[in-house]
């Protein structure tokens, strides 16, 4: 009996779209998600999930709700994968590791990182970032001088 | 073989100097509320944490990390439409069940009425529902009752017209108190479900 209830929760506390971690909430101009070989149109209510590479043309923007309520922006010529990406709803405790290859970022960090600061990490070419809150910008690119 | 020491030594100084870094800047700016956070950054040289408004570090070609202050107008020129395109922040609200009951308080009914009217305010909202409870009893009961009480809610929103899909439900059992207490003291206000909007 108690691993039917334990096992209809587990099904409740992740439903279909289990993959997803994030969802598009602002799109503008060129946006793109490649997920592995593939490549899509990152419209407003795509779904992001880990391992995806978020990319944006010159005129493009995005921003994007993670499910621990962090929320991160991509501008301009911005290339942004989503290394790893875990969270528990439960716990609280999760992993968030961004890589910026190239351009700019601003995000405000969620749950996870209240819970256990530097859980959130953003990775540059040449430098990693710990996150111990809440709002911060970064930028990546030969102008950043 | 002192030569060769020599040698290693050279050709690690030429490997260092050679090694470009990729130009980075990063800023801490404060937040609508004002609430001023901070993050580290970490280069295979050094560490530097920034942790007041505008503050940022600047890593150079060289590698070197610079401390500088921007100003809101710097920001605003070089991350404009970058910060433009951050979603709004998420929208929590309290709901409260008639106690023994699947039926929601007086107050809580009009509280519903909120989150819909914040529903319709944004682009493609997603929302979670998360259950609450007192400390009465163990953490693994309290973690399945309140992800039920969540569950409980969710359906009552699916029978209200929102979709299914947009809805995922949680239970954080007992290990956040809306009121501090004792462990296994029964308290109303901690029986809670909370929605968030995004």
């Amino acid at each position: 009996m108690r691993k039917w209830i334990l096992a209809a929760a587990m099904a409740a506390a992740f439903p279909v779209a289990a993959a997803d971690v994030g969802l598009i909430k602002v799109s503008k101009g060129s946006v793109q998600i490649q997920r592995g070989a593939g490549k899509m149109p990152a419209t407003v209510g795509a779904g992001v999930q880990a391992s995806d590479v978020i990319i944006t043309g010159a005129d493009g923007s995005a921003g994007i709700t993670f499910t621990d309520n962090s929320l991160v922006s991509v501008g301009p010529g911005t290339v942004f994968a989503i290394d790893k990406y875990s969270f528990d709803t439960t716990t609280h405790q999760g992993e968030f590791e961004g890589n910026l290859k190239q351009g700019r970022l601003a995000a405000i960090s969620g749950k996870m990182v209240k819970q256990s600061p530097e859980s959130m990490k953003i990775r540059t070419p040449s430098a990693i970032m710990g996150v111990r809150g809440t709002e911060f910008l970064v930028q990546v690119d030969e102008k950043a001088q | 073989m002192k030569f060769l020491a020599l040698l290693a030594l050279v050709v690690l100084a030429a490997g260092c100097a050679s090694a470009r870094r990729t130009p980075a800047l990063f800023v801490v700016v404060p937040e609508a509320n004002g609430h001023v956070g901070a993050i580290v950054v970490r280069t295979d040289r050094e560490e530097r944490v920034i942790d007041s408004a505008y503050g940022a570090q600047r890593l150079r070609g060289d590698g070197s990390v610079e401390a500088s202050r921007l100003t809101a107008a710097d920001v605003r020129r070089d991350f404009g439409s970058t910060l433009d395109a951050l979603p709004g922040k998420p929208a929590a609200f309290l709901l409260y069940f008639l106690e023994g009951r699947d039926e929601l308080t007086v107050d809580s009914k009009a509280e519903m009425e909120k989150v819909f009217t914040e529903l319709k305010r944004r682009p493609l909202p997603d929302i979670l529902v998360i259950g609450h409870t007192d400390t009465v009893g163990g953490l693994a009961f309290n973690d399945r009752l309140s992800l039920a009480r969540a569950e409980r809610l969710r359906e009552m929103m699916i029978g209200l017209g929102i979709p299914s899909e947009r809805i995922a439900a949680a239970g954080r059992g007992k290990r956040e108190l809306l009121v501090p207490t004792e462990d296994n003291v029964s308290e109303p206000r901690n029986r809670r479900v909370e929605i968030n909007v995004r």
